[in-house]
């Protein structure tokens, strides 16, 4: 057996591949160092808990090249590759790597699924091949390289025809071609999307049931099914973007095992060595089914199942991969059973997407084979209708209401918000059959709905504690009465308690109750009794998440959550985890000593702190969704870990915040709050334009906009929702923009180093290239480094800290205040090699506790970048601004900063090759864009002409500059390409903090 | 209307009973953990006088259809459900199932924390229970010789297959027979009670179906049945399967709780492979019983170890404690008829080794 190991990550976060590979990832190099093998992780997403030196024994964040990961195969010799848990990067890595002959040079051989077969599962000509050999069915279809012949099929087979690109993830470059000119658009984006040009055309079967098996095998053909899964939305929506549940409810034994039947085939023929994933249409009229496609690697899916069942997928399809038989793995949750036992449930699943478009109002919201969420949440009930009012409750955003029409309108396309215009119509009398015919929803499924909506309108005449008791099985929140009667939900929180309807909690166990499982993975439920015991400890701790992904609160947060968690059992705290993301380590059952998969409402929060009677609630480690609830908790009589709610009140609140400066003689930007749209236009006049308008409680900058004239001004008021007031109107100054990560005991802080955007203010923090440790002058330095000790030992703030600051012509300006860990913790933590987290912690509950003086020594510069999924919304202009639109970021190391800038642009062309084109500079647009060369677009104008340009290149899958900035750091660095493969340096323990 | 369901040990459990009802229902009660197939449950003739507790919590989402019956009518004594639905979409459904439950006079309960009672059973071990429309102590009787109550009366002669098989009929369920038509054979079903009938017969082979209750009550006709055994190529299921190897002289003993659902994984230690299995069973041959006899365990649970099928050494009998016919459940062991088909096609050519 191998001793090195080399696994590839999966890469930045971008719609498709998500926190699922974190935790994929994760879990399956613990498991490799479980088994002794010394784990090397490429993986360049710094965010990750997965890029922890805890994780693996070296961390490359270094290109996913083949280039790139041939120098590190030189510098670790590793004996073997793990690429099975990286999603389709390090599967597409895998095999490029295999057709380079890299792998066979260096003698690494392939661990789990063989190349061949992963070849087999994704290209289509070769997977079609092996479904005609093993008699499985699939949709009438036609490989295709060029236009001419898509459009043979389409008239051969007729409309509509779904385009599938091959070697592409989450869908890029598909969708559905009505008619001939939709097909011409769609072949061309399908092409150029694809590595190998190569697209697959087929007949569609457009409402059909779509049906997931999460399919384990091992090196003796041992099949087990882990869990199938349910779409909600019928075939047509990619299943990324689908509601889905698990397992299948509307399917008959016959139909389940005939499909699990037919998935143990497929996993078997391709004979795969561990997780595999394959989905089916089923036609609700016939037992007729197609296969519709085979992922032979862990994924979103196996993901949800692990959470769903609680069978550890990644986990167990890593020891497979070193050649462990399922019959001879325990089930670590029942630790009775074996891992050839296939999981039961005793509870119903929902999962439900989440999209990005509340941030983006000019997206193209319609639903097709192309996904488009960034996150998703899970919700776990004994009823459907418990399990879906969670899963909405567990979106953390506005729920959308709609005029009859709008409601159809959404319906017809289907958009994103389908399932609410549903809701809508059929609140307002719409038959049951009329939506079965328009969206093709079993009518299982339309009477769970009809049934949340008869309990909905019953409570509206009737708050009777006996009817409430019911309409709480038939999922109604505490949200949901606060919006039928008008009471806040926390009133109805206290309410419930004082009378005593209260949840009861169950525990998720594989195997239905029948053998005795002490699990620690807990789901609420009012179906039934509780069965688990508040957990006795000493000293118990809750840690609120963050919730679904979504843009402005990624996976970096989880990253701060799972942290937290570690240290608090370091000092001997009980942790108890309450999250609703499944893609997350922080919701694996091993990662908190009690894990409560529930929304992050007051009243689960609430319920939870109350049934365990927790001595202390940690709010800063979930992003904003747990900060804004740290009032309402201290309010209920619980200590909150760090600074009482009315400190944070103080540096959340720009007004108050701004006092705060004053009073401690900190400089702040001009601006003024404004408390309605009024007094927003007074304030306008008073300042010259430009002006830069913030709304409070807001994620990632939403709505936060740069604003030159009266029209922008009125059309910026226009999109702000009440809750967002006051905002505030700052004079936008531009200059350089610099951050800070603090700890603070508050006596004194720890600043490990300042970190510099590469882009000038204006353009949010989390779109920003940005360079830690930064070279700025040592007078700006001192400046900063003064005014962030102030801030902190002013309020006497315990914990973690976020300032950002304006640098203008050696002015320093505090632009805001994030009083709770923030997107930049991992990358400043991984990258000084210091445990911020966990010094933050000791801070919040040690009042003795002292920080390091020293500034920690690092050996390299880290370059941050952000990345944006446009190939998912690629018709939204991606011109930098203050409204953040990236989804991931990643991190590169260098020796200088420009070797680190380098290796950020290392893929593109040379600036002065003609596949980069400077608008007003190089010749006509779409004589470039149409050739084949095309790579680079600069264009950085505000003009409907420039965004649309924008919009094509990036249609045509073209890197584009819209700031000066960045491109000339990608102009600059050219010359500094290099081969330097950097690990990071693993951290020293605690030896400096004496 | 209340219901409330109470074991031998007087827990008891309360939900909504589907009517009013004049006396207790009384059963061993039992339960099933797979999340489809209520309604092959329902009809099994194994679950005969039974009351079922069903895990997953929503039963009935795809209604009942004549296709799924496994008998011709509902053999439970009673079900235990959360919900039971009370609606039916699904194109093959012909009713609802609480529309189904009804017709036939089934009583059941819902709104019961199943998860609570199941863990009741299979800390407290299978019992019986009664349920009622108020709490009721069940009678300290238990029910025995439920395989007379299923047994066919009479013989009943299907297809036209060149293979003759005889299906023995200790309660046998459809899918047992269509899977013996399905592989080409002509299939004549034979009551356990008239096994001598089979030398006249001189079948290709001999199939002893599942059944209900304690393989033990059929006692008095294991010297036929080993008679039946040394001459025709023999394949025993769940119960079939006891009775061979208590034929042979080996002992069956009651497990704690059963082995009930559709995610029971098996060694065959002929192959080293592992497969999912169907099962339903209270009753289990004695690992150590079948050292006195010529019988060997080729088949094993992987969780407890028990004994889930044997082969003898030289003689063409095999069989399985599990259900390859499926129905509810996975059809991962389907391959064991095709195996029986096989070795009856090469009867007389070689023996069984």
């Amino acid at each position: 057996m191998s001793e090195k190991v080399l696994v590839i990550g999966s890469g930045p976060i971008i719609i498709g591949q998500a926190a699922e590979f974190d935790y994929s990832g994760t879990q399956g190099c613990l498991a490799l160092k479980e088994e002794g093998f010394e784990v090397v992780l490429v993986n360049n997403n710094p965010a990750t808990i997965m890029t922890d030196p805890a994780i693996a024994d070296s961390v490359y964040c270094e290109p996913l090249t083949v280039e790139s990961i041939e120098t590190i195969i030189q510098q670790e010799n590793p004996d073997a590759l793990l690429s099975g848990l990286g999603g389709q990067t390090a599967l597409n890595l895998a095999v490029d790597l295999q057709e380079a002959g890299v792998l066979h040079k260096y003698g690494v051989k392939v661990l789990g699924t063989s190349i061949d077969s992963i070849q087999q599962g994704e290209d289509r000509e070769q997977f079609r091949q092996v479904m005609q050999e093993t008699e499985q069915p699939v949709v009438e279809s036609e490989v295709i390289t060029d236009y001419e012949a898509a459009k043979a099929f389409a008239f051969h087979t007729g409309f509509p025809v779904i385009s599938r690109p091959a070697y592409t993830l989450g869908g890029r470059g598909g969708g559905i071609a009505h008619d001939e000119a939709e097909l011409e658009v769609l072949m061309k984006d399908g092409l150029k999307a694809s590595p190998i040009s190569q697209v697959i055309l087929e007949k569609s079967i457009a409402g059909f049931k779509e049906i997931e098996y999460e399919v384990m095998r091992d090196t003796d053909g041992t099949c087990i099914s882990v869990c199938n899964m349910e779409n909600i939305d019928p075939v047509g929506v990619h299943t990324g973007d689908s509601i889905v549940t698990a397992p299948s409810q509307t399917l008959t034994d016959k139909e389940y095992q005939m499909l699990r039947e037919a998935a143990l085939e497929i996993v078997n023929s391709l004979n795969v060595i561990g997780g595999c994933n394959v989905q089916f249409a089923l036609d609700p009229k016939s037992n007729q089914y197609y296969v519709i496609e085979v992922n032979p690697r862990v994924s979103r899916s196996s993901a949800l199942a692990s959470k769903a069942t609680g069978y550890p997928i990644a986990k167990m399809a890593a020891k497979l991969a070193l050649g462990y038989r399922l019959d001879e793995l325990m089930n670590p949750l029942t630790g009775y059973t074996y891992a050839s036992f296939e999981p039961t449930l005793d509870y119903v699943v929902v999962k439900f997407p989440r999209w990005p478009f509340d941030k983006f109002k000019g997206a193209n919201r319609t639903l097709g084979t192309k996904m488009k969420a960034t996150g998703e949440v899970m919700a776990i009930e004994r009823t459907l209708e418990a399990a879906f009012t969670k899963a909405i409750d567990s979106l953390d955003q506005t729920l959308p209401t709609f005029d009859e029409k709008t409601a159809w309108e959404h319906i017809q396309a289907p958009t994103d918000a389908r399932f609410f215009a549903v809701l809508d119509l059929m609140r307002n009398g719409t038959s049951l059959e009329e939506v079965y015919e328009a969206t093709g929803f079993d009518p299982f499924f339309l009477r769970v709905f009809e049934n949340m909506l008869t309990w909905e309108k019953r409570l509206t005449k009737d708050l009777s504690l006996e009817t409430l008791k019911e309409a709480k099985q038939n999922g109604v929140s505490d949200a949901k009465l606060a919006g039928i009667t008008g009471k806040p939900e926390i009133e109805w929180v206290r309410f419930r308690q004082k009378h005593g309807i209260k949840p009861s909690y169950k525990i998720v166990d594989t195997c239905a109750g029948e053998f005795e499982a002490e699990t620690n993975y807990v789901y609420s439920t009012y179906a039934g009794t509780t069965e688990i015991e508040p957990l006795e400890a000493k000293k118990k701790a809750l840690i609120i998440g963050a919730g679904p992904i979504r843009i402005g609160q990624g996976v970096e947060f989880d990253y701060s959550a799972v942290k937290a968690i570690e240290s608090l059992q370091n000092q001997g705290y009980t942790t108890i985890m309450i999250n609703n993301n499944p893609e997350t380590v922080s919701t694996d059952y091993e990662t908190a000593d009690r894990l409560y998969f529930e929304p992050l409402k007051l009243e689960n929060i609430l319920d939870v702190a109350a049934f365990e009677q927790v001595d202390i609630v940690f709010t800063a480690f979930g992003g904003q969704t747990a900060l804004n609830v740290t009032e309402e908790i201290e309010n209920q009589g619980y200590t909150v870990a760090g600074v009482p709610a009315s400190v944070i009140a103080s540096l959340e609140d720009r007004e108050a915040f701004y006092d705060l400066l004053q009073t401690i003689d900190v400089p702040h930007v001009p601006g003024e709050m404004c408390h309605s749209a009024e007094e927003a236009r007074q304030a306008a006049d008073t300042y010259q334009y430009p002006l830069l308008c913030r709304p409070s409680y807001v994620i990632g900058g939403q709505g936060m906009v740069v604003i030159h004239s009266k029209d922008e001004l009125e059309a910026a008021l226009e999109e702000t929702e009440a809750k967002h007031y006051p905002l505030v109107m700052d004079q936008f100054i531009t200059g350089e923009e610099v951050e800070v990560e603090l700890v603070s005991n508050g006596r004194n802080v720890f600043i490990p180093g300042l970190m510099a955007h590469i882009e000038a203010a204006g353009v949010h923090s989390g779109d920003s290239m940005a360079v830690f440790p930064a070279q700025v002058e040592t007078s700006v330095q001192e400046q900063v480094e003064t005014y962030a000790e102030r801030i902190a030992t002013h309020v006497n703030y315990k914990g973690i800290m976020n300032i950002q600051f304006l640098i203008n012509n050696d002015d320093v300006y505090v632009l805001e205040v994030n009083p709770r860990s923030s997107r930049t913790v991992p990358i400043v933590s991984k990258t000084a090699a210091v445990p911020l987290i966990d010094w933050a912690v000791k801070a919040m509950v040690d009042e003795a506790m002292e920080l390091p003086s020293v500034k920690p020594d690092i050996p390299y510069t880290a370059v941050k970048f952000p990345v944006f999924s446009s190939h998912a919304l690629a018709e939204l202009d991606h011109k930098l601004g203050a409204n953040m639109m990236s989804t991931g970021e990643g991190m590169y190391l260098g020796k200088t900063t420009e070797q680190a800038l380098a290796k950020v642009f290392e893929h593109l062309p040379s600036p002065e090759s003609s596949a980069c084109f400077e608008e007003g500079q190089d010749g006509d647009f779409n004589t470039w864009l149409s050739s084949s060369e095309a790579a680079v677009y600069h264009n950085e104008e505000d003009t409907e002409e420039a965004k649309e340009k924008r919009v094509e290149a990036l249609k045509a899958g073209i890197t584009i500059f819209s700031n000066e900035a960045t491109y000339q750091a990608y102009v600059q660095s050219v010359g500094d390409r290099n081969k330097e493969r950097i690990a990071l340096v693993q951290p020293k323990g605690n030896e400096v903090m004496i | 209307m209340k219901g409330v369901i109470q074991l031998e040990d007087g827990q008891f459990f309360e939900g909504e009973a589907s009517t009013e009802w004049t006396t207790a229902i009384e059963g061993e009660v039992v339960f099933f953990t797979g999340m489809t197939g209520y309604q092959e449950v329902l009809t099994d003739p194994s679950y005969r006088g039974q009351i079922v507790v069903f895990t997953y919590p929503l039963i009935g989402n795809y209604g009942v259809s004549a296709a799924s019956a496994e008998s011709k009518e509902p053999q439970v004594k009673g079900a235990v459900m959360w919900k039971c639905s009370e609606d039916d979409s699904h194109y093959m459904a012909d009713q609802s199932l609480a529309a189904y439950m009804e017709g036939w006079n089934i009583p059941y309960l819902t709104n019961v924390d199943t998860r609570e009672l199941t863990k009741a059973i299979r800390t407290k071990g299978t019992c019986r229970a009664s349920m009622a429309n108020k709490k009721k102590a069940p009678a300290p009787v238990d029910a025995a010789g439920q395989v007379y109550e299923v047994s066919r009366n009479e013989k009943q002669v299907y297809g036209d297959g060149d293979t003759h098989l005889v299906l023995v009929d200790f309660g046998l369920k459809q899918s047992i027979l269509d899977e013996l038509l399905a592989g080409g054979a002509k299939v004549t079903i034979v009551p356990f009670s008239d096994m001598e009938d089979i030398h006249e017969i001189d079948p290709d082979g001999v199939v002893l179906s599942n059944g209900p209750g304690d393989p033990k009550d059929v006692t008095g006709y294991l010297e036929q049945i080993k008679k039946v055994l040394d001459t025709y190529p023999s394949f025993g299921i769940c119960y079939g399967h006891q009775v061979i190897c208590l034929a042979y002289g080996a002992d069956t003993k009651k497990l704690p709780f059963g082995h009930r659902g559709a995610n029971h994984p098996v060694k065959d230690k002929k192959t080293n492979h592992v497969f999912i299995t169907s099962q339903n069973h209270n009753y289990v041959v004695t690992p150590g019983s079948l050292e006195s006899t010529p019988l060997e365990a080729r088949m094993i649970h992987v969780n407890d170890g028990s004994v889930e099928g044997i082969v003898h050494p030289t003689k063409p009998i095999f069989s399985a404690q599990f259900h390859p016919e499926a129905n509810p459940g996975p059809k991962d062991a389907v391959w064991m008829i095709e195996e029986f088909f096989a070795l009856v096609e090469k009867k007389g050519v070689t023996a069984y080794v």
